[in-house]
């Protein structure tokens, strides 16, 4: 029987999301109308152990959402979570406890994201307490090999120390050491380096690279920064509006971006060039939708210089097949 | 030759904490032009802020040293008095909008009334005059005139920050300070605020100092690039020659870092921290994490003259 249940685990992949919608209930007034905000509104992802991916999007895209939905911080309004074969999307709190073992979570702020009165020991400790490690001397070892890891060495002068007594990139070593403690499955990493500096952020960046090659961990990483993922992830989905509007391979949708939203934020992302000082930029004029009330139809299209009238406003597209793995959710590529 | 339109010479800034003196500005110098922009590019707690603040005379109440010259149209800031720098540079000829201006817009009063106070206090007009001069400047950063009568929580961040620059061209200034502009916008937003800056500085003929740890959007409006490390300005170039090839070694490391979209490279970091400016290492501050470290550095490094005002302060480049 276990066996057989390892066989499924090999062929299928670690995660697979159908079709997850996340709506928040608002209320205005007493007496009010229920209203939704469609933060995640039919996301579709798979991943496979040892494989990094990138959801990319800007503010209130709803990535976020995306990301604690999946880690179960949220339940779900609607549609499937998969791992590694078992279907988790609504497992009550008490039966997820191993799936809390099986995945890890780095947020955008370590500072706020640390207990601020605890060392680094008690706070790598703590998870191996909740999870049953018994053994003092096992989970010493495994703190040891957890900061080890994240390079947070010597490991004596870092044991006793508190979260304010380290710098912003050591602090979130920490966070990612206290992430892969219970040796999961699945990183979330959401706007992991948004917060450093630029040399601290490839530290980081590299960091997380080595551990997702090292112990085959599947990485989904949350950004808003086109140019790091080129060198981060192997697949890049595109949110817009509570939607995913294009996914392709890192090297496709970089090279040939085909939504105009994607082709849209390309554009506008400098690469460090004197000549950029003479170029006004194309930018799409207006702000991302309001998510409580979303435009009909395709959500980029009061954006969208290609809007079709009488189409785009009115149905919302299909994601469709462009190649083997290049999807865009977009009426231009209809075929008649 | 041109003149230039604002030198700062020698600018040193320290300030006393509880720990020690912070030495946040240590001997800085740089020019920029009538029309120009340099951007300060460095790491967090690098100096560049404080170097902004410094400049338009914003100084932290425990300041301790302050010294150096900062020539403004060939008057020295320096020697004025606080009375008529109140009056006549700061918020007046030279704005400076902080890091995160966007957030510190007053909920509960419309956007006009919040706008014209410069234009009251430093220009005496009435405030009918103010508002009607406040609509047209928000005319010109792309607002309807309208939002004179709004308030900031009917707007979104991109507007906020549009309100921002309005509020800074109000008393027609020649210097534009500007610190992390776009630090919490959207990419999109983001490269909304960048075209109008190009818009306006062309326009109004405005010198602009650009301060931000983004380089890659450093090059969006620089003509001249000032690096930062420890306190001091470790190199100052023009624009074409510092993104295609940097000289000083913190310089390259720092271009290293920085991911490319539109080509592959090696992406690499700087290993080790920034040393603290309560004690900074003797001789060169970024020896301790060079590459190219030798006997020399164990020496303050002098500035080399790489061309007419540019410089690197760096020994690799001091010839025998």
């Amino acid at each position: 029987m276990l066996a057989l249940r390892e066989g499924i685990a090999v062929n299928t992949p670690l995660l697979n999301v159908e079709d997850l919608r996340k709506y928040f209930e608002i209320r205005r007034g007493l007496f009010g109308r229920r209203e939704y905000i469609r933060a995640v509104d039919g996301v579709s992802l798979t991943l496979e152990s040892g494989e990094a991916i990138s959801i990319v999007g800007e503010s209130g895209c709803g990535k976020t959402t995306l990301g604690k939905t999946i880690l179960r911080l949220y339940e779900p309004t609607s549609g499937r979570i998969v791992f590694n074969g078992r279907d988790i999307t609504h497992l009550s709190w008490g039966e997820l406890k191993w799936y809390r073992r099986e995945t890890g979570l780095v947020q955008q702020d370590p500072f706020g994201a640390l207990p601020s009165f605890m060392t680094v020991k008690k706070i790598l400790e703590e998870p191996l307490i909740i999870h049953g490690f018994k053994d003092r001397k096992q989970r010493e070892e495994r703190i040891y090999k957890a900061l080890e890891q994240v390079k947070l060495t010597p490991v004596e002068d870092f044991i006793g120390k508190y979260p304010h007594m380290l710098s912003g990139g050591q602090q979130q070593r920490l966070v990612i050491a206290r992430s892969i403690i219970l040796e999961p499955k699945l990183i979330i990493a959401d706007e992991p380096v948004s917060m450093l500096d630029a040399s601290v952020r490839i530290e980081i960046l590299k960091l997380l690279q080595k551990l997702q090659e090292d112990y085959k961990l599947g990485i989904i990483y949350i950004t808003h920064d086109l140019s790091t993922t080129r060198y981060f992830s192997e697949k890049i989905y595109i949110m817009y509006a509570g939607h995913i509007v294009e996914t392709a391979e890192t090297k496709g949708i970089l090279a040939n971006p085909m939504h105009p939203y994607t082709k849209a934020l390309l554009n506008v992302i400098p690469d460090p060039d004197p000549s950029n000082r003479f170029t006004i930029k194309k930018v799409p004029a207006g702000e991302p939708p309001n998510l409580l009330n979303p435009p009909v139809g395709c959500r980029f299209n009061p954006r969208c210089e290609n809007m079709i009238k009488g189409l785009c406003d009115v149905k919302e597209p299909p994601l469709m097949k462009l190649t083997e793995n290049h999807y865009v959710k977009c009426w231009l590529y209809a075929r008649a | 030759m041109d003149k230039a339109h604002l030198t700062v010479k020698n600018l040193v800034m320290y300030y006393k904490t509880l720990k020690g003196e912070v030495k946040a500005v240590d001997d800085v110098s740089f020019s920029l032009l009538r029309g120009e922009t340099v951007a300060v590019i460095g790491e967090s707690g690098c100096g560049k802020s404080s170097l902004a603040k410094s400049i338009i005379r914003l100084l932290p109440r425990n300041v301790s040293t302050y010294k150096g010259a900062i020539l403004f149209n060939d008057l020295n800031l320096m020697e004025l008095d606080e009375k008529s720098f109140t009056r006549d540079i700061r918020w007046v000829k030279i704005t400076y909008i902080p890091q995160a201006a966007l957030n510190s817009l007053n909920p509960v009063i419309k956007i006009g009334d919040q706008m014209i106070e410069p234009l009251i206090l430093r220009k005496k007009l009435d405030k009918r005059e103010a508002l009607e001069k406040a609509a047209k400047t928000l005319k010109t950063v792309g607002i309807s005139e309208n939002f004179i009568h709004r308030y900031p929580f009917e707007m979104s961040g991109g507007m906020k920050q549009r309100v921002i620059i309005a509020m800074s061209l109000l008393t027609e200034p020649e210097l534009m300070i500007l610190d992390e502009p776009t630090s919490s916008l959207d990419v999109l937003t983001q490269a909304s605020i960048m075209n109008l800056l190009k818009n306006i500085r062309r326009s109004l003929k405005l010198s602009m100092i650009f301060i931000t740890h983004d380089v890659s959007l450093s090059s969006e409006l620089a003509d001249k690039v000032a690096v930062m490390y420890a306190g001091q300005i470790v190199e100052f170039n023009d624009a074409n020659a510092f993104y295609h090839d940097p000289k000083h070694p913190y310089s390259q490391k720092l271009m290293e870092s920085v991911p490319t979209l539109r080509r592959d490279k090696k992406l690499d970091f700087i290993p080790g921290a920034p040393p603290s400016l309560l004690n900074p290492p003797r001789g060169c501050r970024f020896a301790e994490r060079c590459p190219y470290v030798f006997e020399k550095c164990d020496k303050d490094p002098p500035l080399i003259y790489l061309s007419e005002g540019f410089y690197v302060k760096c020994w690799l480049y001091a010839r025998e």
